[in-house]
Formats: structure tokens, C-alpha cells, sequence
């Protein structure tokens, strides 16, 4: 009887010892190890575990089904694994590999116990690779999806780090912008500034563009809704280091500044925002 | 694509444009939206709901969670079978009103999202689908 | 039926908003400002939205039309508080509240309601 749940289940849980170290062995002449980032007691552990939670899928149900509830055990585990090796930079097909290896062994002892019956060892093989093909690809895409989360973050640090606000003075913030100023970027930037405004209480925050090679229609637009929305919030904004050639443009492009106050550098804007606050600077005359 | 999530609202009240905004809200936490991209998404849907309610005689939203590769999203369809918009172009001018709005809750709504469609015919009712990726 | 506080301090009132505001809310503290502003003589109105996350266009215009009409009966409304991710989406919305002052606290907004008041006080006395 037993199953539609196939014979793979049984195997599993009769043979263990011997699947086990049968694919251990595949695992190291394939070079799993992979230069020895993945210690042998971490793939023998890794190996143990993968085992008893396909033993405790084919136990609910047919083991193909890995998108099963039953099933989430096992995809946890795949993705786990994948992500610690996306976090040490292997390559994609490790994971993968570290699956499709198990398939030597196991089909080894398909073969043993079902030497009578063809065609149940047709039929039993053919499940077993269907669902390890499918636990494979599994592993790739959670492999695909940590790279993709690495990088985010990793662009995010880097922006941060690209375009830092700095407290210039009390309730007075700056914000260097370097490089071409594109959509996803700006955002992320203007985000930051204002979260900065209302943390630090800031009432004036100064854009410089100085690093900014061009200003277009495009660029001039996220500039402008980023003031709107200082203002909305009660602060006020001033746009320093307009270069000729971008006032140029400004003008020709028929772009309206909206009474936003515009100085050539962050030198003259500071001054102005120091007035504004009610600051005065004077030399000592000693 | 998959759907996974699908949940449909009554919008026939002022409390009901309320509890649409919280069900999205709760849903955009869900899907770890951003602050801001949570903020767009529960606003067009206030916005496109007080539609519902109030020019298109009720009706319901349909919100889904979805599911494209590794790509994750959240659908929201608001219909109601009321009286249609017979000027669509016009109706999405900013600045356009039926007389008791601002006129923004369409035009407005698009810019908020990723995609926007709307199916409307005088005397049919409207159709509005709006969807917002992380 | 609840209704939002209104809180008089002064020569101003102050209003938090911390609730999701149905409509029917809304409409009721318009009119409950405006009967404030009246009854008190208040020179000044100060909406706190420091809690609230979704401002959508319904809340746009009251907040509009009581500044609107807080005007014509003498009094100044500053708008105290925005959260970014608002202020954010307001504007892709295209919702700028032109003519509305706005202020990063309560406190702020006060200082810039006595100031604007003190202006009007020295045309008011020494203008022609």
C-alpha cells in the first residue's frame, strides 16, 4: 500500500545512515565543499537536516508538492541554506548542486529495492527526480531573490553614505548632492532629508547642487516637488550652488522656481539662512 | 502571477472609505512597503473609495496581494454600478469636478501608483484598478 | 456622535487630530471650529496633524475651508506637524494648500501666529 506517497518516504526513513554518508561522499567529489568556506561538520549537519524534513514532507503528502503548507518546514530550511550561501557569495548553482546530488544515492537504493519491479522503479524514479528537480529550483530562486536583497541594501548604504544631511547649524541642514540626480535616487535622498527636517527640528535646509552635472526638466521637477513638500511640512528650502550654465537652462527651460531663494554657493545660502534665523555673526575685534 | 490575499470591502459609508484606508494600510505592511510608497497607496485608495461611495452610489473594492516571480504587489478594483463618467479625459484633468470635489481623486490617484486602469460607460457604472509594486 | 477637541490657549486655538477621520467627522469639526472662532474670538487656529497618516484631498479641503473661512472671521490658521511621507504624497497628488501657513510644531506655529498678529497690531495702530 503506502501510497501514493510513493516509496521514497520508506527509503528515507529505512536507509537514512546510508543515504547519508552515500551522499556525503557524492558531495565531496563534486566539491561541495567548495574551497572549504562550508565546513564538513556544517554540510553533514545541513545534509541530516535536509533528510529529516523530506522524510517529514513525504509523511503529509506527495513529495513533488513543495508549495504544500505541510511543506513549510523544508522550503524554510531551502531558503535558509541558500541565503547563507548567497551571503558568502557562491555561486548560484551550489545550492542547487547541494540538491541534485542527493538524487545518486537515493536512486541507488530505488534500484536496490525495486529490482523485481520496473515499473515501479520507472514510476518511483521519476517522482524522485521530479520532486528534487523541484527543490532545486527552489533553492535557485530563494538563492536569486538574497543576492537581490544584498544588493538593495547594499545600493542603499551606498547612497546614504553618497549624499549624507549635514547639521550645518542650529535648526539649519545641508545636503550635498553629487552626480547625475536620477528618479529612484532622488527619492531616496529627499526621503532622507525630510525625515532629518522633522528629527532635528530644522527649519531651513539647504539643497546644493554644486556636484551636479546637469539639471533638466526631469531633475528641475523632483527639486521642486521636494521643496513643496519642505514647506508643506513647515520648513523652508534654499537652493545653493547654481552654476551659470544651469540658470541658463533654468530659464530656457522655462522652469518656475516658485519664490524658492537660489544662491550661487553654499557659502552666500548659509549666510541667508543664518539671517533668516535670526543669527548673527560677528568677528571679534581682538 | 499568482494571487494570494483576496479580500473584498463593502464601500457604502463614510466609515467604510476608513476601513478601507486601514485594510490597505494593514495589507502595504504586510507587503513591506516603504512608509512612503504605504502612504501613496492608502491615499489613492481613500481617494477612489469616497468615489465609490459618494459619485458612483456605492460599491465594492476587491484588494489582492500579488505575486509576480519575486516581485511583490498589492491590486485594489473599485466598482460600483452607478451612474459612469461620461467625460473620462475630463474627469482625469487635475482640477476637474463633479461640484463637491477637488477634483483630484482621479489624476491624482495615477500619479500615486504603477498602474492605473478604468472602465466606465454612462449608466454602466465604473471600474477602477489600481496596482502598486514594492 | 465623538467629536475632535478643540482647545482654547490664549488669544489661539488648537486642534490635534489623532483619529482617522471619518467624513462626517470631519464636517462636524468645521463646524465646530467655526463656531469657536466666533464664540472666543480666537486670532489664531492651530491644526496638529503630527499623527496623522493619510491626508487625502477630502481632508485637504476642510483643512482649506477652514482656513477659508477662519479668515473671514478675523483669524490666522497654521497648519502644525506633517509627517514626510504626507507631505510626500500630497504632493504627487497635487494637493499644495496654496495661502496655508504650516509649521513644523505647535510651538512653532504659535510663535508664527503671535509675530503675524503683531504685524497686523502695528498697522492696524499706527497705519492710515
Amino acid at each position: 500500500m503506502a501510497t501514493q506517497h510513493g516509496r521514497v518516504g520508506d527509503i528515507l526513513r529505512n536507509h537514512e545512515a546510508t543515504l547519508l554518508s552515500n551522499w556525503l561522499s557524492e558531495l565531496s567529489a563534486t566539491g561541495a565543499h567548495v574551497e572549504g568556506r562550508i565546513s564538513g561538520a556544517k554540510l553533514e549537519s545541513q545534509a541530516r537536516e535536509f533528510l529529516r524534513l523530506l522524510g517529514e514532507a513525504s509523511r503529509h503528502g506527495p513529495l513533488a508538492d513543495i508549495d504544500h503548507p505541510e511543506s513549510a518546514p523544508l522550503r524554510a530550511f531551502l531558503e535558509d541554506i541558500s541565503r547563507s550561501r548567497a551571503a558568502q557569495s557562491l555561486a548560484a548553482d551550489q545550492t542547487a548542486t547541494f540538491i541534485f546530488s542527493f538524487k545518486k544515492p537515493l536512486f541507488a537504493i530505488l534500484r536496490e529495492e525495486l529490482t523485481t519491479d520496473p515499473k515501479a522503479l520507472a514510476d518511483e524514479t521519476w517522482r524522485a527526480t521530479e520532486s528534487l528537480d523541484k527543490l532545486g529550483l527552489y533553492t535557485f530562486k530563494a538563492f536569486q531573490r538574497s543576492r537581490e536583497d544584498i544588493i538593495r541594501r547594499q545600493q542603499e548604504e551606498m547612497l546614504e553614505l553618497s549624499t549624507p544631511v549635514v547639521k550645518l547649524w542650529e535648526g539649519i541642514l545641508a545636503l550635498p548632492m553629487i552626480g547625475t540626480l536620477d528618479s529612484a535616487r532622488t527619492q531616496v535622498v529627499m526621503e532622507s532629508l525630510l525625515q532629518r527636517i522633522v528629527e532635528t527640528g530644522s527649519e531651513i535646509a539647504i539643497i546644493d547642487i554644486t556636484g551636479v552635472p546637469t539639471v533638466d526638466t526631469l531633475v528641475a521637477q523632483h527639486l521642486l516637488k521636494t521643496v513643496t513638500a519642505i514647506r508643506l511640512m513647515g520648513a523652508d528650502c534654499i537652493i545653493s550652488g547654481i552654476r551659470p550654465q544651469i540658470a541658463q537652462t533654468i530659464v530656457h527651460l522655462g522652469i518656475d522656481l516658485q519664490g524658492i531663494t537660489t544662491k550661487a554657493n553654499l557659502a552666500d545660502a548659509l549666510s541667508v539662512a543664518l539671517k533668516r534665523s535670526g543669527f548673527v555673526v560677528a568677528k571679534s575685534t581682538s | 502571477m499568482s494571487v494570494a490575499n483576496s479580500l473584498i470591502l463593502d464601500l457604502k459609508t463614510d466609515r467604510d472609505i476608513v476601513r478601507t484606508r486601514q485594510t490597505v494600510r494593514t495589507l502595504t505592511q504586510e507587503l513591506n512597503f516603504s512608509l512612503v510608497d504605504q502612504t501613496k497607496m492608502v491615499t489613492a485608495a481613500s481617494e477612489l473609495a469616497r468615489n465609490t461611495v459618494t459619485h458612483g452610489g456605492g460599491g465594492t473594492v476587491r484588494c489582492e496581494c500579488l505575486l509576480e516571480g519575486i516581485k511583490q504587489g498589492l491590486r485594489l478594483a473599485f466598482e460600483d454600478h452607478g451612474p459612469g463618467i461620461r467625460d473620462l479625459t475630463l474627469a482625469m484633468t487635475d482640477g476637474w469636478t463633479s461640484g463637491t470635489g477637488l477634483g483630484l481623486g482621479l489624476s491624482g490617484s495615477k500619479r500615486l501608483v504603477n498602474q492605473f486602469e478604468i472602465e466606465t460607460k454612462p449608466g454602466h457604472g465604473t471600474r477602477v484598478i489600481i496596482t502598486r509594486w514594492k | 456622535m465623538d467629536r475632535i477637541p478643540i482647545l482654547h490657549i490664549g488669544e489661539f486655538l488648537l486642534v490635534t487630530i489623532q483619529v482617522d477621520m471619518h467624513d462626517q467627522l470631519a464636517l462636524t469639526l468645521q463646524d465646530d471650529l467655526t463656531a469657536k472662532i466666533e464664540s472666543t474670538g480666537a486670532k489664531g487656529v492651530l491644526i496638529e496633524i503630527s499623527a496623522l497618516g493619510v491626508v487625502d484631498s477630502f481632508i485637504g479641503r476642510m483643512i482649506s475651508d477652514i482656513s477659508g473661512m477662519a479668515r473671514i472671521l478675523g483669524a490666522q490658521t497654521v497648519l502644525v506637524g506633517m509627517q514626510p511621507a504626507v507631505a510626500l504624497t500630497l504632493v504627487e497628488l497635487g494637493l499644495t494648500l496654496p495661502g496655508i501657513k504650516t509649521a513644523l510644531s505647535a510651538e512653532r506655529g504659535m510663535k508664527l501666529l503671535r509675530s503675524a498678529s503683531e504685524d497686523r497690531g502695528s498697522v492696524d495702530v499706527g497705519g492710515q
